[in-house]
């Protein structure tokens, strides 16, 4: 029988298997940042350990940075004390040390695979659940707890039962102003936040191969939203164009030799998968989030379902759900006059996704009463913006270009959302508080944010480009 | 090194009967600023728990003295979202030793077992049987043993099996350590490094 792609990959990583223990997955790669390390390396110096492959890890600050003058010292000193606490822990252990200022800092998801160290076939974790992002390479990569990465620190492996397998499978020709941020939003919707629970989930089908490495980049990231343990896309000619001749991407003769096995990474067909779904691109519409679980998604005409339609035990948590988001049933968001409007985070901070926003908004200029937030994902996002002037363009349009970091995706650092505020973000989650104490979040493409900015208000961005069609 | 170890308890319960309760909300990411693993059980369930001036909201189970003991009992897909093993070290720190549930999400469900705190994935109908034993008792225990891998309510006798991964099974109530376990076989590590 065939195997799947994540079972190739997979068997390609097992030091050691043994009847009623989980594998030893060896990791090619192991991303930290200032969050989720401080304990691990504090346990390492508890047992004395060195880290055992200081030379396969990557370091990076991004959850606890300013995105304004990050020239300055951090204000908070907390966040502050966190930050140099990495600096510390990497000089202390040898780790290289991507900080602020540094020219590839950014957030971790966006500068592994913009430096060409994810690749196809590897391995990849860090503390951070987004590290599935990192799968859209045809690469197994998943989030874990500080104690593995402690576990993963010392001993450059990790103990791992192996998943189910689900393929999902999107065919067909999406529409005018529909992009893969739907897509997953559609998808988690359809099997809802906990329906990947327990598989490693691997896209395919024409619409998933059309889509750029950054697209993909943006499905893979939100497979944890669906509770899948890491989600992939088998490597094409758009993986290799995308990794060849970036920073650390292998060259010359091991280039070829890489090649010649990432074009090896694919489900056999006859494969088996514990689970199949199959969606209908057309049936996708812009998507946005009304709920406070990224399931809790609807095409941005539809209305909010009705407390009646769910299970009673379902109920009371569909009531607070829409108590705290201040909707109520069967309500139409379209039209609902917003605050702020955030473009940013490890799903949706890419130069792609920058350009895309840049050239809807030329010429336009954001609401009255929205505040927009543009943050790109690295500071080569960055520089790359300012070097095609979309900093210009966003400038005239009122969205600032800030400095790279999470920002406003988890309520940390300095941007933080309003109690009560709404914000339309492009960020991945929209769990109460998230971006902030009792603010509230409507998760959306890059394109129905920036409509919605101009517009100061809920926004079908097919209107908009229907309209501009005929112009 | 060895850590926390679980085998058998026999407490009164806290509910907490909501659905997909994500680790944003066992402990918010304004809190994951700390160095150490101590002290987040102050934080537990932060804006639940506690208003915008910090005041307890009387409303909520930690804030009722009703409810006690060592085990929360939440509403399935607990534990969604963030990897954040902090969410976790606030669950015990605050005092659990065991989290029941119809459902966990995977990050979670490995961070709890790495810190001794017991998650016991129970079904829709016996979560259900908890929480219908609380609301006619509040004082109502159950009694988890690890060793015979069942949980049962002690004023009914009801009782159900649950899975627990072997190795773990063994690791919560030696208090192994996954690290030694791995160091134990370096040299297989080197050799893999080596053919590669």
């Amino acid at each position: 029988m065939g195997q799947t792609l994540f079972d190739k990959i997979w068997d390609a990583h097992v030091v050691s298997s043994a009847e009623g223990f989980p594998d030893i997955l060896y990791i090619d790669t192991h991303f930290i940042h200032e969050v989720t390390s401080p304990q691990a390396f504090d346990g390492l110096r508890k047992r004395g350990l060195p880290v055992f492959r200081p030379q396969q890890t990557v370091a990076t600050a991004d959850h606890n940075v300013p995105t304004w003058d990050q020239h300055l010292p951090i204000k908070e000193e907390l966040s502050r004390y966190q930050v140099d606490m990495l600096t510390k822990n990497c000089k202390e252990f040898g780790i290289e040390l991507y900080g602020l200022g540094h020219p590839y800092q950014g957030i971790v998801h966006v500068i592994g695979p913009e430096l060409g160290i994810t690749r196809p076939g590897g391995t990849y974790v860090c503390g951070d659940s987004h590290t599935s992002t990192h799968g859209a390479f045809g690469a197994i990569a998943f989030g874990i707890g500080t104690s593995q990465v402690e576990q993963v620190l010392a001993t450059q492996c990790l103990l791992q039962s192996r998943p189910k397998r689900m393929k999902i499978e999107v065919n067909g020709k999406l529409q005018n102003g529909v992009g893969p941020k739907d897509i997953i939003l559609y998808i988690i919707a359809q099997i809802s936040a906990a329906g990947g629970t327990g598989y490693a989930v691997e896209y395919a089908g024409d619409t998933i191969r059309s889509l750029s490495m950054e697209g993909r980049m943006t499905i893979c990231n939100m497979s944890i939203e669906m509770g899948a343990r890491c989600g992939l896309i088998a490597p094409d000619e758009t993986t290799i164009n995308y990794v060849k001749g970036r920073e650390f991407a292998p060259k010359g003769e091991e280039w070829d030799k890489a090649v010649a096995y990432w074009q090896t990474l694919y489900s056999d067909e006859d494969a088996e998968f514990d689970s199949v779904l199959t969606f209908r691109a057309e049936d996708i519409e812009p998507m946005i989030t009304y709920g406070t679980n990224p399931g809790m998604g609807i095409g941005v005409t539809q209305h909010v379902p009705e407390t009646a339609s769910f299970d009673v035990k379902e109920q009371v948590s569909y009531k607070k759900a829409l108590d705290y988001m201040g909707l109520h049933d069967d309500e139409t968001l379209l039209g609902k006059p917003i605050d702020y409007v955030f473009i940013g985070s490890c799903t949706n901070s890419r130069i792609e996704d920058l350009r895309q926003v840049a050239e809807f908004v030329k010429g336009k200029h954001k609401a009255d009463n929205v505040t927009v937030w543009v943050v790109p994902g690295s500071k080569q996002v960055q520089e790359q913006a300012i070097r095609e002037g979309l900093d210009k363009i966003f400038d005239a349009a009122g969205f600032p270009l800030r400095e790279p970091g999470c920002s406003a995706c988890l309520g940390m650092n300095e941007d933080k959302i309003p109690a009560g505020k709404y914000c339309v973000s492009t960020s991945n989650r929209n769990f109460e508080g998230r971006q902030g104490p009792n603010s509230r979040t409507f998760l959306a493409s890059p394109l129905t944010a920036a409509a919605s900015a101009i517009t100061g208000k809920v926004t079908d961005i097919r209107e908009f480009l229907k309209e501009e069609e005929l112009v | 090194m060895s850590t926390k170890i679980f085998k058998h308890i026999q407490t009164p319960v806290v509910p907490l009967a909501i659905e997909n309760i994500d680790t944003d909300q066992i402990i918010p990411a304004r809190f994951l600023k700390a160095t150490t693993r101590d002290g987040f059980g102050n934080n537990l369930f932060r804006d639940w728990r506690f208003d915008e001036n910090d005041h307890p909201k009387p409303d909520f189970v930690l804030n009722n003295p009703t409810y006690s003991g060592k085990v929360l009992v939440a509403g399935k897909n607990f534990g969604c979202g963030s990897s954040r093993e902090h969410a976790a070290w606030a669950i015990a720190d605050y005092g659990f030793d065991a989290v029941v549930s119809s459902f966990f999400a995977d990050i979670f469900k490995g961070n709890a077992l790495n810190n001794g705190l017991l998650p016991v994935q129970v079904s829709d109908d016996f979560l259900q049987k908890i929480f219908d034993a609380v609301a006619a008792d509040h004082t109502a225990e159950v009694e988890i043993d690890l060793e015979n891998q069942f949980i049962k309510i002690s004023a009914t006798g009801e009782q159900e099996s649950f899975e627990v991964n072997p190795y773990k099974k063994a690791c919560m109530i030696n208090g192994y350590d996954d690290i030694d376990y791995i160091l134990s076989q370096k040299n297989k590590i080197e050799e893999f490094e080596e053919v590669r």
